[in-house]
C-alpha cells in the first residue's frame, strides 16, 4: 500500500525542488485516516521499520520511490493508536537504528527514546501537561537501613497542601523514580489531586538496583516492601494506615512485584494498580517460551491460577493491545475477578511502554484512591 | 411560613442577590460556607455577591475543627463513624453495580417484550430497595450516633449558644456548595437549621441538595469510565420530593434517554430537577411554588419548566 501523499510524490516531477517542497508541506510521519506513512530522506541500500506492536512483523522494509532518495512505508493503524518505533539506516552493510529525525515526537525511556507515532484519534491527555495553576507537590528522597537488602534509597512525594494533622493514603511504585522521568506521574499527581479526581496522597517511589530478580516473586522484596518499608514511612509521615487507603503499584515487572507481595501478604495492600504484568504461565510444563528471568514469575503465576485467592480489595488492570503480554493480561481478569475482588481491566491501543503506563493512570488512580470530585458540587 | 430557595452553580454571574432582593430579604443573612472545608473563610466575592445585604459567616467548618480539638473522645467516635458510613456506602455501591449489571443482562434476553418490560419494572424495584435499605442503615447509624453523642456535650453546645445567638440576628440563611457530605455533618453537628427554624433558607448546588429528602450523589463522566449513582443520605427535607441534581451539562449524560428514565423511575416519587446556573426552585411551607428548573421525566424526556 502507497500513501496518498507519496503516490502524488512519485507521479510528479522529481526534481530536487519539488522533494524539497514535499519535505516542507508535510508533517511526519504522515497521518492521513488509519494510513500512517513513515518517510526517511537519504542514501541507504535500506531502510527498516523497527517498532514491538506484537502481531505485526516487528521489522518492514520502507520501499524507495524510483528516482529519488525518498524511503517510505505506509501502515494501517486503528483509531485511537499511539505506537513508538526507530528507523534501521543500512548502510555499507550495517545497520544503524535511529529515532526518525523528520519526527519530533520522542518518548523517553530508561533505554534512550523512541519516535511516536500518534494515529488519527489519539490525543494525549490534558492531565499529563504541567499546569503553571496547579501547585505542585514536593519531592525528596530518602534512605533507610533495610534488615533485608541494607542502605535503600527511595523518593517520596508529598501533596501540596500536605498538612502534618491529617492522615494521608499510601500509594507505593514500584521503579517510581522511572514513572517520574518517563510516565510524568509528578504532574500527574498534582493536576489529578487539584482536580479532586485522587485523593491527597503520600507516594513512595521505589527503585532496585536488581528488578528482574527482586520483582520475579521473591521473598525478600515483598517482606522488604511490607515489614520494612511501609512501617518506616508509616512512623515518619502522617499515613492513614489501613488496606483500603494503601495501594501498591507497578508495570511489567513491577506489577509482578505488587501482585506477589500482596500475595504474601493478603489483606494489607487493599488497592492495586497493575500495568502490562508481565504474567507469565504455562498450561502444560514449567517453562515458557520467555526465557529462565520469567521461571520464578511462571512458578508464581501457576500457582496463583491453581488457587487464585482475594490478596487486595479493589484491583485495576491495564495493557497494550500491541504488547505482546495482551494475552496473559487478558487471561488474569477472569481469574482475578472469580476470587470476589473488585477488578477494573482497561486495553489501550499502545504499546509496552512508559506513555501508555501515563495514560491509564488517571482512570486506575481515580478508581483505587478517589478524590472526593463525587462529593463536591460547587 | 417557612421559604426556601434553591439555586443552581452560581459561576461568575451569581443570581443569590437577586433572589434575596426578590423574596425582600434585607439587614444580614447567615452565610454557610463549610462546605469549602478550608477555603470557607474565603467568602469576599460571595459576601459581594449578596447584593448589599450583610452577611455573617457561621465558620461551621471552622467550628467543628475546634469540637473535635476540644473533645478527643467525641471526634474519635465522630471518625468511627465516618469510617463506618464510607465502608457501608462502599458495599452499597457494589450491590448497586451487581445489581444495574443483571439488569442490562436481563434487558438483552430473547423472550417477549412484555417479559422485558416486566423485569425493567423488577430491576429499577430492586435498585429503589437497595437506595431504600442503604438509607434505613445511614439513618440508623446516625440516630444511634446521636443518641450516644448528643450536642449537650460542652465542645459542642458553646458553639450553638453562639451560633443561636447569632441567628437571631440574621433574617435568612444562605448555604453555598461545595463538598456535600462535608457541608451535611457540619450543618447536622450543631443542628444549625434546628436553631434557625422558620427563617427563610437560600442555598445552591450542595447547598441544595443536602435539603432535599434524599442526597444523591451523581456523575455520568467519572474519571475512571463510568459509575452509577448513589443515595449519600437522607437530606434535611426542607425541600421534599425533589432529587437536586446541580451542574447537569458537566455531570449528566442528557441524550441517554434510557438511563435518565430508568434513574427518574428509580428516584420516584422524587421528581428529578437538573440545576444549571440560572435554575431556581421555591417551595412554601415544604410545597413547590415555582420552579426553573430541568425535569428529568420518567420516560427519559428532558423538560424545561418554568422561565429565568
Amino acid at each position: 500500500m502507497i500513501g496518498r501523499a507519496i503516490a502524488e510524490l512519485a507521479a510528479g516531477p522529481k526534481t530536487p525542488e519539488a522533494i524539497d517542497a514535499f519535505f516542507a508541506t508535510h508533517k511526519f510521519p504522515i497521518v492521513d485516516g488509519n494510513a500512517i506513512t513513515v518517510v526517511w530522506r537519504g542514501g541507504a541500500e535500506a531502510v527498516h521499520l523497527k517498532h514491538w506492536v506484537f502481531g505485526l512483523p516487528s521489522s518492514q522494509q520502507l520501499a524507495r520511490v524510483d528516482g529519488t532518495d525518498v524511503w517510505h512505508l505506509t501502515l494501517q493503524l486503528p483509531f485511537g493508536s499511539r505506537v513508538e518505533y526507530k528507523l534501521e539506516v543500512v548502510r555499507n552493510g550495517h545497520g544503524e537504528w535511529m529515532q526518525d529525525p523528520l519526527n519530533p515526537n520522542i518518548a523517553h525511556d530508561p533505554f534512550g527514546g523512541n519516535s511516536v507515532v500518534h494515529g488519527t484519534g489519539y490525543v494525549a491527555p490534558s492531565w499529563i501537561q504541567h499546569d503553571p495553576t496547579v501547585a505542585s507537590g514536593k519531592l525528596d528522597e530518602v534512605t533507610f537501613d533495610s534488615p533485608t537488602f541494607g542502605r535503600r534509597g527511595f523518593g517520596v512525594y508529598v501533596p501540596a497542601r500536605f498538612l502534618q494533622s491529617r492522615r494521608y493514603p499510601l500509594l507505593i511504585v514500584h521503579d517510581g523514580h522511572d514513572y517520574m522521568r518517563y510516565a510524568s506521574l509528578g504532574t500527574i499527581l498534582d493536576n489529578l489531586i487539584a482536580r479532586l479526581e485522587i485523593s491527597d496522597v503520600i507516594v513512595v517511589l521505589t527503585s532496585s538496583p536488581d528488578r528482574l530478580r527482586e520483582y520475579a516473586d521473591d521473598e525478600r522484596h515483598a517482606k522488604f516492601l511490607t515489614e520494612e518499608l511501609v512501617p518506616f514511612v508509616e512512623r515518619v509521615f502522617p499515613i492513614d494506615a489501613r488496606p483500603q487507603t494503601r495501594c501498591l503499584m507497578g508495570a511489567s515487572f513491577g506489577a509482578v512485584a505488587a501482585l506477589s507481595t500482596a500475595s504474601r501478604y493478603p489483606g494489607f495492600y487493599g488497592r492495586l494498580l497493575l500495568q502490562s504484568g508481565s504474567f507469565a504461565f504455562t498450561d502444560i510444563g514449567d517453562r515458557n517460551h520467555r526465557g529462565p528471568l520469567f521461571d520464578p514469575v511462571v512458578a508464581f503465576m501457576n500457582r496463583f491460577r491453581a488457587d487464585p485467592a482475594p490478596v487486595s480489595e479493589r484491583v485495576f488492570v491495564s495493557v497494550g493491545m500491541y504488547e505482546s503480554l495482551i494475552y496473559e493480561n487478558r487471561s488474569i481478569v477472569p481469574l482475578l475477578q472469580s476470587t470476589g475482588m473488585d477488578v477494573r481491566y482497561v486495553e489501550a491501543r499502545d504499546g509496552h511502554n512508559w506513555e501508555n503506563w501515563r495514560d491509564r493512570l488517571r482512570e486506575g488512580l481515580s478508581w483505587l484512591m478517589p478524590g472526593p470530585f463525587l462529593h463536591v458540587y460547587e | 411560613m417557612s421559604t426556601v430557595v434553591l439555586l443552581g452553580p452560581q459561576g461568575e454571574t451569581p443570581d443569590i442577590g437577586p433572589a434575596l432582593a426578590e423574596h425582600g430579604i434585607a439587614g444580614k443573612v447567615a452565610l454557610i460556607t463549610a462546605g469549602l472545608q478550608d477555603r470557607e473563610s474565603d467568602d469576599a466575592a460571595l459576601v459581594a455577591a449578596l447584593g448589599g445585604v450583610s452577611a455573617v459567616n457561621l465558620k461551621l467548618h471552622a467550628r467543628a475543627a475546634d469540637v473535635f480539638d476540644k473533645d478527643p473522645e467525641l471526634a474519635a467516635a465522630y471518625q468511627a463513624r465516618q469510617l463506618r458510613f464510607r465502608n457501608i456506602q462502599s458495599f452499597y455501591r457494589v450491590r448497586l453495580e451487581k445489581a444495574d449489571e443483571a439488569a442490562r443482562m436481563i434487558s438483552v434476553r430473547y423472550v417477549e417484550p412484555e417479559l422485558l418490560e416486566q423485569e425493567d419494572r423488577v430491576s429499577v424495584d430492586q435498585l429503589r430497595q437497595l437506595d431504600v435499605d442503604h438509607l434505613d442503615r445511614c439513618i440508623a447509624i446516625r440516630q444511634a450516633y446521636e443518641a450516644r453523642w448528643n450536642r449537650d456535650r460542652p465542645a459542642i453546645a458553646g458553639h450553638r449558644a453562639e451560633l443561636a445567638s447569632e441567628l437571631e440576628t440574621c433574617n435568612a440563611i444562605v448555604i453555598a456548595g461545595g463538598h456535600v457530605a462535608s457541608l451535611f455533618n457540619r450543618i447536622r453537628l450543631f443542628d444549625v437549621l434546628g436553631l434557625a427554624a422558620g427563617k427563610p433558607v437560600f442555598a445552591w448546588s450542595a447547598g441544595a441538595m443536602v435539603l432535599a429528602d434524599r442526597i444523591v450523589l451523581f456523575h455520568d463522566y467519572p474519571p475512571y469510565g463510568s459509575d452509577i449513582a448513589q443515595v449519600l443520605d437522607a437530606g434535611f427535607g426542607l425541600a421534599p420530593r425533589v432529587v437536586v441534581l446541580p451542574d447537569p451539562k458537566r455531570r449528566i449524560r442528557m441524550d441517554d434517554k434510557a438511563g435518565i428514565a430508568r434513574f427518574a423511575r428509580r428516584m420516584l416519587p422524587a421528581s428529578c430537577v437538573a440545576m444549571d446556573h440560572g435554575a431556581r426552585l421555591v417551595f412554601e411551607d415544604g410545597m413547590c411554588t415555582r420552579a426553573v428548573a430541568v425535569r428529568l421525566g420518567i420516560d427519559g424526556s428532558i423538560a424545561q419548566s418554568g422561565a429565568a
